[in-house]
């Protein structure tokens, strides 16, 4: 009976989504102002349905009831309770009605918080979004219903989440994500209905910048939390793939990240305001392609279960309309956008655009690479794959001059300054990076290879010019109070520095070897001894199979015991490497099983990684920083700043 | 044609992008052209329509009783076939967990003059449904 129910809610949910989208849009234009007034009533009307429906799904899961298709491909009586709730979003059915829950979220968030903006206005916003929930909904109920049921031969057992998943990392990761794909929508739904009103000015740029940093926090965690899992979970110890799901989460960050910083200049300058509303369109269309890209089947890979035709059929669909309507209202009402004031050549409006000419042009290149294989697979011109070569080929010299301007636009003037004012402020930076790169390798290691050298200068600039522009304040202002302005700036910029620091030195010094050992067989990598003592058996909730226990020496002490796993998971008989990781702010030590060759003899994988952890602390700094910049409020202080 | 400043500076704007533009796309197009992989079904390796010592990947089912282990190193010898013909492979390193007899993998590697495909990287499904789309 449940899940009859929550079927029947999500309907309505349909039903007031699009109620939502045309009631109040069509109010708007009237002047009627019931109508106006009816968009937030139908916004929590449709959250509300909504949330029923995912607590029949949830109970669904608890109960183990499954007579529900959808409970008995991605559950089992013996899956541990964390993993259940997981499970909602587990796989395709189940993350489209997250996709949905969360953009209903967002839509109640901006009805909540939004209380400056007029009323019109704001109605105009949530029936965009209200559009968007309606198309999802119709998605949700004609090709991808969680709670079609299995009549009338109910399974007796389910087949089980698929255990790469079985992490607790999956279950907070997915959330994150969407959190940060569907957050665009409320920057979508702004810039759309700027381009109604006509105009983008400061004031409504200073609307959409918390909602651009919020959904970019988000999306920064959830690939920082994804890249975690794949190192954790994958058992080859890799950090990014460049895999095209990967990239699907990628490609709206970097707009985004494009996107916040022309904001700035929309807001302070009044300037770049159609290329703005551009990249908030650009952004959004990114994430409804990932959406495309992970939901459609068109990839094969951990991500994309679903390969039902008329799902992707249907998206691309959507996706064109979306896009296409958004475009084109584009051409018509943008050429009236203008900014007016003026800006030399030699200031941080430079230096912004540039900014967004290389994230755009990086993500361009990332576009192509992602979707050059599936555009010649669809057109019947031969199967290809581009692989990590490509990616690194062209990221790396795109992100050098991307990082060397993040050390130089911060310290920059906005209008215009002169090359003697530019210099005075950088090159007490510029010198202590050099000086602080050359300590740091030379000093530890005795070598400076060249693209190690490069990597650490890179982020030591970044560090030490952000720190200056924090001395510069405290000097002429003297006080403190200040800094809550610039501190978000600071902490994800130090955050990149951090990331490039961590990505540098794990690529160049980490050691990585795939070796066969018996039981009692020792390996040295660098100073570590490691020693494969014993192998036992292993009995899982819904799992068997075996630990090897490994300890790890040091002069002679040991330091560690690792316990690697291989485990069988019962429901489908797959098998899956735990990890054994000895995690540390330097280094992790990293050890996976590969598979017996005999008795007491086994392929292992042991791997030194330097500086991994660094990684995901710079996407965690990038997170605190966009929190730092959406909780700073002081909106009479900004002024004095200026 | 006389210039005033802004109409210099926005001249010397769409200069600077037309150039990180056109750098842009001559390092993608290069890269492109140097890391593409082809792809291969057995059939078309055992024909000779692949070339040699150059980076591909090949699709198929790893045969039946054909993975032949070395006694003291992590070299494995599989044969990778389709329904017609079969191509061998040797490897050295850990197969993925997945990796069984009579189950779909793709190889990365390069074809030697021998005819053995030299695998960089085994690839094995993820779940499943999943199949390479070449064996349909």
């Amino acid at each position: 009976m449940l899940p009859e129910i929550g079927h029947f809610a999500l309907i309505l949910a349909f039903c007031f989504a699009l109620a939502q989208a045309i009631i109040p849009f069509v109010g708007s234009y009237r002047n009627a102002i019931f109508s106006i007034q009816l968009a937030k009533p139908l916004a929590h009307g449709q959250l509300l349905f909504i949330l029923i429906s995912i607590a029949c799904l949830l109970y669904a899961f608890m109960s183990n009831d499954f007579s529900v298709q959808y409970v008995a491909e991605n559950s089992n009586t013996d899956l541990p309770l964390p993993y259940k709730i997981a499970a909602l979003w587990g796989a395709h059915e189940g993350s489209i009605l997250l996709w949905i829950a969360i953009l209903s979220l967002w839509t109640n968030a901006v009805a909540f918080f939004s209380r400056a903006i007029p009323l019109v206005f704001l109605a105009r916003i949530l029936s965009l979004l209200g559009i968007l929930s309606a198309g999802f909904l119709l998605f949700l109920l004609t090709t991808s219903n969680p709670f079609v049921r299995f009549l009338p031969n109910i399974p007796a057992q389910g087949v089980d989440l698929n255990p790469l998943l079985q992490d607790p990392g999956l279950a907070i990761h997915p959330p994150m994500l969407y959190m940060g794909y569907v957050g665009f929508a409320v920057v979508f739904a702004f810039a759309v209905v700027a381009l109604l009103n006509g105009r983008l000015d400061a004031t409504w740029a200073r609307w959409m910048r918390p909602w651009t940093i919020a959904a970019w926090s988000f999306l920064t965690a959830g690939i920082t939390l994804g890249s975690w899992w794949a190192y954790r979970e994958l058992g080859w110890g890799g950090w990014w793939f460049w895999d095209p799901v990967e990239n699907a989460a990628f490609l709206p960050w970097l707009m985004g990240t494009a996107l916040m910083h022309s904001l700035i200049v929309a807001e302070k300058r009044s300037l770049f305001k159609s290329w703005t509303i551009l990249l908030a369109i650009a952004t959004f269309s990114l994430s409804l392609l990932g959406t495309f890209l992970v939901r459609s089947g068109v990839l094969i890979s951990v991500h994309a279960f679903a390969s039902d035709p008329s799902r992707g059929a249907f998206l691309l669909q959507f996706l064109v309309i979306v896009i296409g309507a958004a475009l084109l209202l584009y051409a018509v009402r943008a050429p009236g956008i203008r900014g007016g004031s003026y800006f030399s050549l030699l200031s941080r409006e430079t230096f912004l655009l540039i900014n967004n000419v290389l994230l755009v042009i990086i993500m361009a290149t990332i576009l192509l690479g992602t979707l050059y294989p599936l555009i010649l697979d669809a057109l019947n011109l031969g199967k290809i794959s581009v692989g990590p070569p490509y990616f690194n080929a062209v990221f790396i010299p795109l992100m050098i001059p991307l990082l060397v301007l993040m050390g130089i636009g911060p310290l920059s003037y906005w209008r215009e300054m002169t090359m003697l004012m530019l210099i005075k402020r950088l090159w007490l930076p510029f010198i202590g990076a050099i000086l602080l790169t050359v300590i740091l390798l030379y000093v530890s290691t005795g070598k400076l290879p060249g693209a190690v050298a490069m990597g650490i200068l890179l982020a030591t600039w970044i560090m030490v010019s952000t720190l200056q522009l924090l001395i510069d304040q405290l000097i002429k202002r003297k006080n403190i109070s200040f800094v809550r302005h610039i501190l978000g700036m600071f902490l994800a910029h130090l955050g990149v520095a951090v990331c490039v620091i961590g990505i540098t030195l794990t690529s160049y010094y980490k050691v990585e070897r795939d070796i066969k050992m018996s039981i009692g067989d020792t390996l040295p990598v660098g100073p570590y001894h490691f020693q494969f003592i014993s192998v036992n058996n292993l009995q899982g909730a819904n799992y068997q199979g075996v630990d090897a226990v490994f300890t790890v020496a040091k002069t002679n002490k040991i330091i560690s015991v690792l316990h690697a796993e291989k485990r069988i998971y019962t429901a489908q008989q797959t098998a899956l490497t735990e990890a054994a990781i000895d995690a540390g702010v330097f280094r992790d030590l990293y050890i996976a099983l590969g598979e017996p060759l005999s008795n007491n003899t086994w392929s292992v994988r042991i791997y030194y990684k330097p500086f991994v952890r660094w990684i995901w602390f710079g996407g965690i700094l990038m997170v605190l920083g966009g929190i730092a910049a959406i909780t700073n409020k002081n909106k009479s202080a900004v002024k004095k700043y200026e | 044609m006389k210039l005033n400043p802004i109409q210099r500076r926005r001249l010397l704007f769409i200069l600077l992008i037309i150039i990180a533009v056109a750098l842009a796309t001559a390092l993608a197009l290069y890269a492109l052209q140097q890391n593409i992989n082809l792809f291969y079904n057995s059939s078309q390796i055992a024909a000779g329509q692949a070339p040699l010592n150059h980076e591909l990947r090949l699709g198929g089912m790893v045969q039946a009783n054909s993975v032949k282990r070395m006694p003291h190193s992590l070299a494995v010898n599989f044969i990778v076939r389709d329904n017609a013909k079969s191509v061998r492979v040797s490897y050295v390193g850990i197969l993925p967990d997945l990796f069984r007899e009579g189950q779909a993998v793709v190889v990365e590697g390069k074809l030697t003059v021998q005819g053995v495909v030299q695998a960089d990287q085994v690839l094995a499904k993820h779940d499943e449904k999943y199949m390479p789309a070449i064996l349909k």
